[in-house]
């Protein structure tokens, strides 16, 4: 009996929750165009987030690069196809392992920034200052920090695959003596507009999914400072299931319409 | 201090009327009401818990009512559209029990946030005139350029006060302003408070339960007691009576 009442009780708190993150990702669609356009702010946020996730972008895409070709190339190798780890590696790192995995670094990085950021100005009261000074603060704290994750996951991706690709380079060219010319000729003729275009435009979904996920759970952080912990937190694990679960739709919608 | 021989009707500048407030079954505000006439200076008195701060933040519109009605510079509050209500809480200085500075800004920040959201009413080329005059209000000038978390408390709450009074509200709202403050600095507070109130001719609404406070700048006093006006009257009437819940307040006078 007291199974069945806690699986009521956290099925009604997950409903209510997705309930909530609904009416919270309406309103940001809602204000999004109202004035004022707050483009400073936006600007501020996009240089903070892009600017501090960049070196972890580097470094995430670089090793993945590296590790990607590290432990192909034997296979490769036994089957006499080292010639294809460009394109290999490429497609792989460009459709999904890159936009992913740097996406749950940035649901990481900046997700549990804003969570907290957000979390410990609702508990310390400004956000009820900022209302109270004639200021909409979902329109100034909300609506551009979940713009700037989905202006700026985009730009990092993009940032961290080239990065990636050139990590995957050095391997080949240590091992292979494979020439930069070469190594990037074989990229890009492997690559194709279906490739690239949904990969892209999966991006700016995922950064909306933690921008909006990190400003919902510090937005309405309740309980004091450990509340900013577990908002912090929470944007973290929610975010990344979500990412997995748009990931899923986008290869599922892309299949139909490039038949990969 | 006002004269309280020449108040009317018309001196009000804030109203609540039955106001009901309730959280799920706990019903925190029952039939409370008020009215805070022109250049008066209003002390609420209630325990923790007592609904004072609840009351506070629906006079402002961050907390819906159930029922009841709140009426500021004669505008109901409850039917102001929001852009409305923006403009009418230009005019309402909350100063927070926590001080509520942003922390990712510098006090000059601070103090320009609020001004750059009402352009429409301040000059905007007057915007560091206006700064220097608030912060020199509160004698804080050699702080603009800090952060809030390099500041103490007590100058914190005189940040708190200089970025409230730089859109020159008719109404100032205290909640808990000596809270958490040594006795040195909640009197330093309690007098910058009044030299604000002459200064400006404000009427404030004061929560605390800091009796020294109350005893030093009220003209008028509720006690708020179960989430209802229990008792009224100056410091001086209240603070003699026999009842045992209104002597509880006054016990450590």
């Amino acid at each position: 009996m007291h199974i069945f009442t806690n699986i009521k009780s956290a099925s009604k708190s997950f409903f209510t929750e997705i309930g909530e993150l609904s009416f919270f990702t309406v309103r940001f669609f809602k204000d999004v165009l109202k004035r004022p356009l707050e483009l400073k702010e936006l600007g501020r946020q996009c240089y903070n987030m892009g600017n501090r996730s960049l070196f972890l972008v580097c470094i995430t895409g670089f090793i993945i690069g590296l590790v990607i070709t590290l432990q192909t190339r034997p296979t490769l190798m036994e089957f006499g196809a080292a010639s294809w780890m460009p394109s290999m590696v490429s497609i792989s790192i460009v459709r999904e392992i890159g936009p992913i995995i740097i996406a749950l670094v940035c649901a990481g990085r900046i997700g549990s920034s804003i969570g907290a950021e957000l979390g410990s100005m609702r508990v310390t009261e400004q956000i009820d200052a900022m209302e109270v000074s004639g200021t909409n603060p979902f329109k100034y704290l909300v609506v551009t920090r979940v713009l700037a994750v989905t202006l700026m996951l985009p730009l990092l991706v993009i940032i961290g695959d080239a990065i990636a690709l050139y990590g995957s380079f050095l391997i080949e060219n240590s091992k292979g003596n494979v020439s930069f010319t070469l190594y990037f000729n074989q990229v890009f003729n492997a690559l194709e507009f279906a490739d690239i275009i949904p990969a892209t435009i999966k991006t700016f979904f995922f950064g909306l999914a933690i921008g909006i996920v990190g400003c919902y759970k510090g937005y309405y952080c309740k309980k004091g400072t450990a509340g900013v912990g577990k908002a912090a937190n929470s944007a973290v694990v929610v975010a990344s299931l979500l990412l997995f679960v748009i990931d899923f739709i986008a290869v599922f919608v892309t299949d139909i319409f490039f038949d990969l | 201090m006002m004269d309280k021989k020449h108040i009317t009707e018309r001196d009000i500048v804030l109203e609540i009327k039955d106001l009901q407030k309730s959280f799920g079954d706990n019903h925190v505000i029952n039939g409370f009401n008020l009215k805070l006439y022109q250049g008066e200076n209003l002390v609420i008195m209630g325990k923790s818990g007592s609904g004072k701060s609840v009351m506070i933040k629906c006079l402002v519109g961050l907390m819906e009512l159930d029922s009841g009605s709140i009426s500021v510079m004669d505008k109901d509050i409850t039917n102001l559209d929001q852009r409305a209500l923006d403009i009418l809480r230009a005019d309402i200085g909350f100063l927070f029990q926590g001080s509520a500075l942003y922390d990712s800004m510098t006090v000059r920040e601070n103090l320009e946030f609020p001004l750059r959201r009402h352009s429409d009413r301040f000059d905007e080329t007057n915007t560091e005139a206006m700064v220097m005059e608030a912060l020199e209000s509160v004698g804080l000038i050699h702080a603009i350029d800090l952060m809030p978390s390099e500041l103490s408390g007590g100058m914190q709450k005189r940040v708190a006060l200089a970025r409230t009074l730089i859109l020159k509200p008719k109404i100032m709202l205290y909640d808990e302003p000596t809270s958490g403050l040594d006795p040195i600095t909640s009197k330093e507070i309690i007098m910058l408070m009044q030299e604000i109130q002459k200064k400006y001719g404000t009427s404030s609404l004061i929560i605390t339960h800091d009796v020294d406070c109350a005893r030093v700048i009220s003209d008028r006093m509720i006690l708020l007691i179960d989430g209802t006006n229990y008792a009224e009257g100056s410091f001086a009437d209240l603070s003699k009576r026999e009842d045992p819940k209104i002597k509880a307040f006054f016990k450590n006078k």
